[in-house]
């Protein structure tokens, strides 16, 4: 097959998928969880031979694949949409179809395929476990099958065309659009068991906060399209005259230039989609969906397609920019709001009791690295990270749904009623789920950037060099922050793995069944080893050794090989990224260790006011609750609707008609009354008399008539003679 | 079928009426044979409507029109009956002819005096058709106001608790603007001598001096004019602040009314300025739009608050039509700014803004009358529209619960629906004339998701009130049979809108 006809392909079957188990197979599990892991198992096929041909190209960058085809007529011209198949999009599609194909199959276990219904069970509910009886008369409460089980293959197929659909798009309006049917899909999965209030909630919440940011990139499309006539990369980004003119013509706002603005724009689209401050409030909310929407889209995929839009439009962003001089306005905004965020997230992950929010928390802040890597300029260092980064936090996502599994089951079988995703709850489940532990912790310690064996560290320490040669403010707080990205996830590790059970569901946990296992050991694989593909050539003892191939192939997107900033070795950054990571790790155990209270984290005393600042997230919420949402409420509700519609604009209304009336009574009784039927009576009152008088005429007596008519014909005679006379 | 041939437009006009009078003569009594003769007669028109889209690439241009039919009506005021179809109302009189039938479907709750109502309904049809087909000012008119009649019975006839205060409201808004209609039609047509508007097109832009003793400069006859036309279609779009009719309106007429209501009468309004403020009366426009713009924007922004206020489901659903109508007066509005202008990339804007303004026309016809039959679904069965009693209906109502998401989804101008490319273009075709005010319309564009989502979170989500347990039925096959081709022409426009742009972009370019 041609490899352009194959990229078209790529994101079909799992939309064909959705369509399928949505009209025809939604009452057949298995038939739906087969078309669906079939469907992306087709994508991840298609992805690799993308790939497989990709590392044979040369000079993909500047002669990327991909077809175009006509879609809206615009005048004379179409606007045209396709696919485009470059490094950037080789890598992306990688990551993407493994996550995606392990989640899927992960799902299946998470969702309890094979296992009875519960008779408690309800749509719109999590599964509440069956009861059993075994051969010897025992009844036993087990895991019992998602009542929506096929639904939530329908939706989760969507949200994968969505995201495939987004990646071999080669314009900025067919990723908008899967942009936003990821949105949707978030939304309905998010709430997927929409019965809970939570849920329901953090599903408009993520929905709308997401959409802050997607109004202001739809007026980057229309600025960018207006400007240069196209939304397609190449036309724009791979047009070094288009970009010149973009960066040096003033935009109406306070000057600055087109280009900034455009990228201040889509960049406003990113901090929504990659929730990052000040719009990062729905992501935690977000765990509210199931675990492994957990892993799809709020680790591996949806939040990576906000990073991956400004990897995109790195040229735009930086357009006029060259390594070593000021920064653009919008490397700025993402220097410092990616900084920030990083830091920011790490404290509150610092406090979080749920082992999906710790998770959550962390997310938000490696994706702060990212955003802030590119502000600084470090293309590839953050392309490295959104790949490392999907896949540790893949596994570690589904590896937490595994213990919350584990939990559950230990649940059923203490009959305590405790919540399954509390860490406090938990603590040595390193026995009773080790495969799952394992596996955790090969993701942890990837997040964590443990030195050399992690992937995470490789892409982390790139990031960090990079900030250390361009901004040492940048550098120092990422480096803070990945202190206390070792040191939550240390605590996380330590509290649900390490020491003693501190409940008895956490004695009686289950290791999860091999279909979930599975995918979490080939996650772990790339957690480990994702990092080998890209060791910097100065690193020491190492460099040059193994091939810096990501660097190379993602570094020919911008049209020179390797690195931009940094290409010698300095050693603070290297001892900084090994001291933060080891020393956090340490920490996090050391002071976790003893932990043996499950009501109370033992930081929460020593750390006071601190610590319940952070619990309640430096209370961002509260105040949009206050400055924002309920104003915006009133304002609907009682300032447009109540008194301009029903009070000012109906009240003219009828304060118009209440005037038409009155002048009608008006002229009912000052000219309908006295005039009109005045006179209407009189002409009645005076025909009649005129017929009184006249009733003589009508005697009835023929002679009389025969009389009159003599006479009048007499008249007629005469005057018909004297008038002829005349003439 | 050679008579067929040249009559194409007088079938679909008049199919309708034939079909009320069929049922006023024939002494029909069944329920079912009304409905059936209803619903046939109507789909007369549908039918006829698809096969001449077939025919007409084919079809003969004259004067721009296409299956132009010519007769004389008042000869001594040279009114004519003419008729013409083009890329501008080809999607509207589909739209027309496709929810009528879906509407008529749509009324089975409809039991009391069942025969007048599919007569009126049917007039309806003919007098919306008519304003779509009309090519002379006069016809026009008539048509716009024989639409008006049917549509107030409908509604104080059929219509909910507060019908009478509703359907007065609407006619008397409508007959407001109406007056300044008329007056100007027959200002424009005795000062240029015809009422045919292939030839006002021609004659009254460039009319230098006025025949008519009315001792006005002929600027300010036309500005008045103008004005007269703008504030009648403006009040039917409805624009901000002419739109408290529609809440009302909306709110009380059946469900089949506020379908056709929202779904195609509004158009009638969008389309009056398309087809002849913008042409007739250029310069004006040109002139007034930037204020055209800011009432476009303060009805995609306080539409959608004023939606977002409602605890009743349809008035919620009755003021996002203000929002979406909204981007077609923007669409318009952008149009007469960069109109005839001579800069080509000024006039390739205009040509994107107007084709977002028409087929934001035909998507919200097909989202709002989808919603508004959703909301009529939901309360056959539950007798209430109160968003506070519902709650957690997923669960009992799958179906309904999955084709209002996608229906609500097509409302709210998610991309890969139909919704969003019309909105595309309009933000796109505006923004370089009139950005602040596109800037601004996204506040709009951000509280239209708010609203949609705040309906599906109380019907659909949360904890199931245990009230509807047991009592709620899942949607029919009759309602799935309303609803499907909706949904299914909102997909295909989302995914593949050149099938009708293209038609739309052909009228478009030949006017600039």
């Amino acid at each position: 097959m041609p490899v352009d006809t194959l990229i078209w392909l790529l994101p079909l079957p799992p939309l064909l998928a959705f369509f399928a188990i949505m009209l025809f197979t939604h009452r057949r599990n298995g038939l739906s969880h087969g078309l669906a892991i079939g469907a992306v198992t087709l994508s991840w096929l298609g992805s690799l031979v993308v790939f497989w041909r990709a590392l044979q190209a040369q000079d993909l960058a500047e002669h990327p694949w991909g077809a175009q085809l006509n879609w809206i007529p615009t005048g004379n011209t179409w606007l045209q949409i396709g696919t485009q198949v470059d490094p950037l999009t080789v890598v992306t599609l990688f990551f993407v179809a493994w996550t995606i194909l392990m989640i899927f199959i992960y799902s299946v276990g998470y969702h309890n395929y094979g296992q009875p219904r519960g008779a408690l069970d309800r749509p719109g509910l999590p599964p509440q476990g069956a009861e059993i009886q075994d051969g010897h008369g025992h009844r036993h409460r087990v895991p019992s099958v998602e009542p929506m089980y096929a639904r939530f293959f329908a939706l989760i197929s969507l949200f994968a065309f969505a995201m495939y659909l987004l990646v071999v798009s080669d314009n900025l309006l067919t990723l908008y659009i899967g942009w936003e049917v990821m949105g949707l899909c978030s939304y309905l999965l998010i709430g997927f068991w929409y019965a809970r209030e939570s849920a329901r909630n953090a599903a408009v919440k993520a929905f709308l906060t997401t959409r802050v940011g997607d109004v202001f990139m739809l007026l980057g499309l229309a600025a960018l399209y207006t400007l240069t006539g196209s939304l397609n990369y190449r036309a724009i980004l791979g047009n070094p005259q288009i970009l010149e003119v973009l960066a040096t013509t003033a935009s109406p706002i306070a000057g600055v230039s087109w280009a900034a603005l455009i990228g201040l724009l889509l960049f406003a689209g990113t901090v929504g989609k990659s929730a990052q401050f000040p719009l990062h409030i729905w992501l935690p909310d977000a765990m509210e969906g199931p675990t492994p929407v957990s892993a799809m889209i709020h680790a591996a995929t949806m939040v990576s397609a906000g990073v991956y839009l400004m990897i995109r439009f790195f040229p735009l962003l930086a357009a006029g920019w060259l390594p070593g001089q000021p920064l653009t306005l919008p490397m700025t905004a993402m220097a410092a709001i990616g900084a920030f965020t990083a830091l920011f997230a790490a404290t509150i992950g610092l406090v979080q009791r749920d082992i999906k929010r710790v998770l959550a928390y962390s997310t938000i802040s490696q994706l702060g690295y990212m955003i802030a890597a590119l502000g600084i300029g470090a293309y590839v260092a953050a392309t490295f990270h959104l790949v490392t980064h999907a896949f540790f936090k893949a596994l570690l996502f589904l590896a937490s749904g595994s213990v919350i599994h584990g939990m559950e089951h230990g649940v059923y079988h203490s009959g305590e009623h405790l919540d399954a995703q509390d860490m406090l709850n938990m603590g040595g489940l390193r026995h009773k789920m080790p495969w799952t532990f394992w596996t955790f912790l090969a993701g942890g310690l990837s997040l964590a950037g443990f030195p050399l064996v992690t992937a995470g560290f490789w892409s982390k320490d790139e990031i960090l060099a990079s900030a250390f040669e361009s901004n040492l403010l940048v550098f120092i707080v990422l480096g803070v922050a990945a202190l206390l990205t070792a040191f939550y996830t240390m605590r996380q590790i330590t509290l649900v793995f390490l020491g003693k059970p501190r409940s008895a569901a956490a004695a009686h946990a289950h290791e999860s069944r091999p279909v979930m296992l599975v995918p979490l050991v080939v996650l772990a694989v790339f957690a480990m080893a994702a990092g080998w593909v890209g060791v910097p050539h100065y690193f020491p003892v190492l460099g040059g050794q193994l091939p810096n191939w990501f660097g190379a192939f993602v570094g020919s997107m911008l049209g020179h090989e390797g690195e931009l900033g940094h290409a010698v070795f300095t050693p603070t950054p290297l001892m900084v990224s090994i001291v933060a990571s080891l020393g956090g790790l340490f920490l996090g155990w050391w002071v976790y260790r003893t932990q043996q209270d499950r009501l109370q984290d033992v930081l929460a005393r020593p750390l006071g006011g601190l610590y319940r600042l952070l619990e309640h997230k430096y209370y961002v919420d509260e105040f949009y609750q206050a400055v924002f949402i309920r104003p915006a409420l009133w304002v609907a509700e009682v300032f447009f609707y109540r008194w301009l519609d029903l009070g000012l604009i109906d009240g003219i209304l009828h304060g118009l008609a209440r005037v038409g009336v009155a002048v009608g009574n008006l002229f009912r009784e000052v000219i309908d009354r006295p005039v009109i039927n005045g006179a209407g009576d009189a002409l009645a009152e005076g025909t009649r008399d005129v017929g009184v008088r006249l009733r003589v005429l009508q005697p009835g007596r023929l002679q009389v008539y025969l009389l009159l008519a003599l006479v009048a014909v007499i008249l007629i005679g005469l005057a018909f003679f004297y008038y002829v006379g005349m003439v | 079928m050679t008579w067929l041939e040249s009559h194409w437009l007088t079938v679909i006009l008049f199919a309708p009426t034939a079909g009320a009078l069929i049922l006023l003569i024939l002494p029909v009594r069944s329920e079912k044979s009304i409905r059936a003769l209803a619903v046939g007669f109507s789909s007369i028109s549908l039918v006829c409507t698809l096969l001449l889209w077939a025919r007409f690439e084919a079809a003969p241009i004259m004067g721009g029109f296409r299956f132009v039919e010519r007769a004389e009506w008042f000869g001594a005021i040279h009114a004519f009956y003419h008729l013409g179809i083009d890329g501008l109302s080809l999607p509207l009189v589909l739209l027309t002819t496709l929810l009528t039938p879906l509407a008529l479907l749509a009324s089975a709750s409809i039991k009391a005096n069942l025969k007048a109502y599919m007569v009126l309904f049917l007039l309806l049809e003919t007098g919306m058709l008519g304003v779509f087909l009309a090519l002379d000012l006069l016809l026009f008119f008539v048509f716009w106001e024989v639409g008006l009649v049917p549509m107030y019975f409908l509604i104080s006839q059929w219509g909910g608790a507060n019908r009478h205060y509703a359907a007065l409201k609407f006619i008397l808004y409508t007959m407001g603007g109406s007056l300044g209609l008329l007056l100007a039609i027959q200002v424009m047509g005795l000062s240029s001598g015809t009422f045919d508007l292939v030839e006002l097109f021609q004659r009254w832009p460039a009319l230098t001096h006025l025949s008519l003793p009315l001792g006005l400069p002929l600027g300010t006859v036309k500005a008045i004019a103008f004005w007269a036309f703008v504030i009648a279609f403006a009040i039917k779009v409805p624009v901000w602040p002419f739109h408290t009719w529609l809440p009302d309106a909306h709110t009380e007429a059946p469900t089949a009314g506020s379908m056709i209501l929202a779904g195609v009468l509004l158009k009638l309004g969008g389309y009056g300025f398309i087809r002849l403020v913008l042409p007739l009366f250029p310069n004006e426009a040109q002139r007034f739009a930037p204020g055209l713009a800011v009432l476009a924007v303060a009805a995609i922004i306080f539409g959608a608050l004023g939606a977002l206020a409602q605890r009743d489901f349809k008035r919620l659903v009755a003021y996002s039509s203000i929002n979406h109508m909204g981007f077609v007066v923007l669409g318009v509005a952008a149009a007469a700014l960069a109109w005839r202008a001579a800069d080509p990339q000024a006039r390739l804007d205009a040509n994107l803004a107007l084709n977002g303004a028409v087929l934001q026309m035909f998507n919200h016809g097909l989202s709002a009358a989808g919603m508004f039959f959703l909301v009529g679904v939901i309360y056959d069965r539950a007798h209430t529209r109160d968003l506070q009693e519902f709650g957690g209906l997923y669960a009992l109502l799958p179906v309904y619960g999955t084709v209002l998401i996608f229906t609500a989804m097509a409302s709210l101008g998610l991309p890969g629906l139909g919704g969003f490319v019309s909105e595309f273009l309009v933000v796109r075709g505006a923004w370089p004339q009139l950005t602040l005010a596109t800037a601004l319309s996204m506040i709009g564009l951000f509280f239209t998701g708010a609203y949609i989502l705040k309906a599906l979170r109380l019907v659909l989500h949360g904890p199931l009130n245990p009230r509807w347990q047991g009592i709620l039925k899942d949607m029919n096959g009759l309602e799935l049979t309303v609803i499907l081709p909706l949904i299914g022409l909102s997909l295909l426009t989302g995914l593949w809108p050149a099938w009708l742009i293209g038609m739309i972009n052909q009228a478009v370019a030949t006017l600039f």
